[in-house]
């Protein structure tokens, strides 16, 4: 069956989410959202840690379940719905990525930090002999200028991508950033161009409006907001929203509300909302996923979270350096208590 | 006190910075660099050194085998398995800085001494070099169940060998902390870091020990100790802060500065590969002088 959509929506709160719940999903949570999602007729779900393929660590957090055990799960029950992952190259490896082409994943995601596209050729290459639908994931776009980003892309393109994201790890960008980039990268490479967004600064809806209007064809969002820091934009009403500008997303609305409301909102122990420490991600532009990590450090040094968020935003931390949190966090520590003598 | 000699295979980054090294070297002579262009700067400088150059590869070298019983293969992965083999027939101990891993994984202050007789060793991977002996420091105090560590090195300090190949980085790291360091599991994360001024390589180890074999007093002084004994041969390698410990884990923070021979200072992910390849050589071949001698004494 072949539904019309003029934008093709990723749902990540099975990845991108798996950060809010500190990576703790269990098969059975899993079955039933990856069931509904399906039934919605969500094009495409992301299912693996929150750092991608081999994220389980104690850097990032250790996994509940295998991921590769949820990714199954996934696809068991998702219907006509595929199921992607992600991949780190540097975290993720070659070897995680045929394991779950395997167990009937239908799309790669790349991801590199927006200068580093290089090493995802070999992963790209791959993930397209496999035959896997390929994405190359840029994250943390707004620390590189437009023609950075421009270039980085079109060496995804070289490498195999079917589709390059835009990725606003951190909810830093504004709308006009947003949509600055995504011309010039329609403008420049003929393949898809995504978009990926944060709420940390309550701007995930308006810049993903920017980046559509742009012509951005792929768009990730998060239901229920089930997404690292504030979370993306949220999906359910993105789909709405689309509606009423005559955008067709082919995804069910009401069964996309009711999996928000029944299914979702139970999993989350709060809210996702913007609290203090969300905002100061996407203020200070750091990544999202530092949230819980800069929470705990934040305890157990007794420093302000905000401080410690902040000294990472100004140490130009990228991606995946949450070691970084606990470093930053026990200097500020030294430095205030030398203060105080 | 006589001298083994030595050549390098590489006249890039990595080959020249050895170079400046080796000239402080006691027991080895550095007396060829071998390259394949010789307008290179790495032969250039030798040359200017006045060491001998030869710019046809390692079949040039060949011709002359005499100049070197220890060749230092700074080229690539995939170069290195051919060089392996016909260093292997001429007789010369191979001492392989790509990540090739054709021979025995070996990191100086952990497993050298099994290693002196052997005709290939491979330097594993800068993060392992930095990471490995940390976690054998705990080992050896109390048994670990898992280790992981996350290096973290500027943009520019990643050459295009790592950049097209970087699970051979992650795959072959985490097998050396399992076999030489000990940990009953291993794995290895890199990320990079484009910032400007390029930052200083970043190493940290998370080690899990078993239940009730916690002992934090003689972990601390094990991995102080380690890190005393890495720096007699990197001296830009240090603790950034004490280890972390909280429950059964322990989190060492480490910050690897170059010694600015010939590669800036903040590469110190390639400085401690060729501080290491050095060190390497020169207890092999502390070892073959001291057999020479005893070997005199016998026939005297």
């Amino acid at each position: 069956m072949n539904v019309k959509r003029d934008v093709v929506i990723t749902e990540v709160a099975l990845r991108d989410g798996s950060h809010a719940i500190a990576h703790q999903y269990t098969v059975d949570q899993v079955l039933r959202v990856a069931k509904a999602l399906g039934e919605a007729n969500v094009p495409y779900i992301e299912v693996s840690h929150g750092d991608g393929l081999g994220g389980s660590s104690l850097q990032y957090g250790l996994s509940h379940t295998h991921e590769m055990e949820l990714i199954e799960a996934a696809v068991s029950v998702s219907g006509n719905s595929k199921i992607a992952v992600l991949v780190i190259p540097g975290i993720g490896t070659i070897k995680e990525i045929k394991e779950a082409a395997n167990l009937g994943v239908k799309m790669a995601r790349v991801a590199t930090h927006v200068t580093e596209a290089d090493v995802s050729a070999q992963h790209l290459a791959v993930a397209k002999n496999l035959g896997l639908e390929t994405v190359g994931f840029l994250m943390m776009s707004h620390m590189a200028p437009v023609d950075t980003l421009v270039n980085q892309a079109s060496l995804m393109e070289s490498y195999g991508a079917d589709t390059v994201y835009i990725v606003d790890s951190a909810g830093a960008l504004l709308p006009h950033q947003v949509a600055e980039r995504v011309r010039a990268l329609r403008h420049s490479l003929s393949v898809n161009v995504g978009f990926h967004a944060h709420n940390n600064m309550s701007l995930a809806m308006a810049n993903t409006l920017a980046a559509i209007q742009e012509g951005a064809q792929r768009i990730d969002g998060s239901i229920r907001c089930l997404g690292a820091g504030a979370g993306n934009t949220q999906t359910e009403v993105l789909v709405a929203v689309l509606e009423h500008m005559g955008i067709v997303t082919g995804i069910d609305l009401y069964k996309m509300m009711d999996t928000a409301e029944d299914i979702i909102a139970p999993l989350l122990k709060v809210p996702q909302e913007i609290t203090r420490d969300n905002l100061v991600l996407g203020y200070a532009g750091v990544y999202s996923s530092f949230l819980l990590h800069a929470q705990r450090a934040s305890k157990r040094f007794g420093v302000d979270s905000r401080d410690i968020l902040i000294e990472l935003g100004k140490h130009k931390v990228v991606g995946g350096q949450e070691d970084m949190i606990v470093d930053v966090a026990a200097e500020l520590a030294q430095v205030q208590a030398a203060a105080r003598i | 006190m006589s001298k083994v000699k030595v050549a390098i295979l590489g006249s890039g980054n990595i080959g020249t910075d050895l170079m400046y090294k080796l000239q402080r070297s006691d027991v080895l002579e550095l007396t060829t660099m071998i390259g394949i262009d010789p307008d290179s700067d790495g032969l250039h400088r030798a040359r200017e050194q006045g060491y001998v150059t030869i710019d046809s590869g390692l079949n040039g070298f060949l011709q002359q085998p005499e100049q070197a019983d220890i060749v230092f293969d700074a080229t690539s992965a995939k170069a290195h398995v051919r060089h392996a083999k016909a260093l292997q027939e001429a007789g010369k101990l191979a001492i392989d800085l790509t990540p090739a891993a054709v021979g025995d994984l070996v990191v100086p202050t952990v497993n050298m001494q099994e290693h002196l007789d052997k005709g290939n060793l491979n330097l594993v991977t800068c993060g392992g070099q930095a990471t490995i002996p940390i976690v054998n420091a705990i080992h050896r105090i109390a048994p670990v169940e898992y280790a992981e560590i996350v290096a973290t090195i500027s943009s520019k300090s990643a050459g295009p060998g790592t950049r097209a190949n970087i699970d051979e980085f992650t795959e072959t790291t985490a097998r050396g902390i399992e076999n030489i360091g000990g940990a009953k599991k291993g794995k290895a994360i890199i990320l990079l870091n484009p910032a400007e001024p390029p930052i200083l390589m970043r190493d940290t180890v998370y080690a899990l020990v078993g239940e009730g074999q916690m002992d934090e007093e003689a972990i601390r002084q094990s991995v102080i100790d380690m890190v005393a004994s890495i720096q007699s041969y990197v001296p830009g390698y240090r603790l950034r802060t004490e280890p972390i410990f909280d429950g059964n884990k322990i989190t060492v923070f480490l910050e690897v500065e170059g010694a600015g021979d010939y590669l800036p200072n903040y590469s110190g992910n390639l400085d401690i590969m060729t501080a290491a390849a050095v060190k390497v050589a020169e207890e092999v071949a502390r070892h073959r002088l001291n057999q020479m001698a005893l070997g005199k004494e016998d026939w005297s």
